[in-house]
């Protein structure tokens, strides 16, 4: 399983700015990158509808995103290659199923994403 | 403006929030117990065509409204045992206490109307009030679930028109939306 690589470059210089003043203070300091690969809306959207249950079909994480076929394919594909979910098809009768799970690696990663989101919080309001 | 990055960062935890509550609500209804409660709807409904009195078609109705009601519960519980979500969560909670008070109104109403001797209105008002407590439980679970409970809301609006077919379109909003939502809802969203 791929390790999932923490996120680089590419904020808009309206983020980096703020960063690098938090960064300065000794809260800030320790709060890690963001997570880039669950940063974006709609792979966050899928890792944290994921994380609500124990698994969701395609039709499901679809409703659930508003996600078109293609675009959720590409992200849980990029998700899946980062090890944070898992992606297994079956058929049930003659109708392809596929079944989208949460790994340990992709349940971690939410949880640092919501602690980096809290430490944010917690330092513009420790100033 | 672009916003400052706590109120994004405050924003992302919103998102993360209410993705994961509406993801929760999928297991909510349950499909099958709804295509369960829509067969148990159309054996009603031709049973009180056959009633002969109104007594005897209001007593059939009740029955179905408990023997649904069980049933609901118990497809319920299973689902959410099989999905291994708890039962009691808070789309959950939304759920039941945006259903319930157009319920109750609906319990008060039919004792009204049955004291009062006016049958007619009762299945246009159940069909009313249904379709509104659907809709208004449904914006905590997914999108088929609101829209469902508009189209009771139109069978109970039709039937104000059309009383006479009351008993029809009884068996067409309880038995038939619920047997054809039930299936999607099955099919799509995890039993």
């Amino acid at each position: 399983m791929a390790k999932p690589q923490p996120a680089r470059g590419k904020r808009s210089h309206a983020d980096r700015e703020p960063l690098r003043e938090l960064r300065g203070k000794a809260e800030a300091s320790r709060v890690p990158d963001l997570d880039k690969l669950i940063h974006e809306r709609m792979r966050l959207a899928i890792v944290s509808a994921l994380a609500a249950t124990d698994t969701l079909g395609f039709n499901e994480l679809k409703d659930l995103t508003g996600a078109t076929d293609g675009n959720l394919s590409v992200h849980a594909r990029k998700l899946e290659d980062g090890g944070y979910l898992t992606c297994a098809k079956r058929f049930e009768g003659r109708v392809p199923k596929t079944e989208f799970r949460l790994t340990a690696a992709g349940r971690r990663a939410l949880e640092r994403y919501v602690d980096h989101m809290e430490a944010l919080i917690r330092a513009v309001r420790d100033r | 403006m672009p916003l400052p990055l706590h109120a994004k960062a405050e924003d992302n935890l919103r998102f993360i929030r209410e993705t994961m509550e509406r993801a929760g609500s999928f297991t909510a209804v349950s499909g099958r117990g709804q295509m369960a409660i829509g067969a148990t709807a159309l054996i009603a409904a031709w049973l009180a065509s056959a009633a002969g009195t109104s007594d005897r078609w209001l007593a059939v109705w009740l029955g179905e409204a408990a023997v649904a009601v069980a049933i609901a519960m118990a497809t319920t519980t299973w689902k959410a045992r099989d999905h291994k979500v708890p039962i009691v969560s808070g789309p959950a909670r939304k759920f039941a206490l945006s259903f319930v008070p157009p319920m109750v109104a609906g319990a008060l109403l039919t004792i009204v109307l049955v004291l009062r001797g006016e049958f007619a209105l009762l299945p246009a008002m159940w069909m009313l009030l249904y379709g509104a407590a659907v809709v208004s439980a449904g914006t905590f679970s997914v999108r088929v679930v609101p829209f469902m409970g508009a189209c009771f809301m139109l069978c109970g609006a039709a039937d104000l028109v059309l009383p006479a077919m009351g008993n029809a379109i009884m068996a067409i909003a309880f038995g038939g939306l619920h047997l054809g939502f039930g299936a999607a809802i099955a099919r799509r969203h995890g039993g």
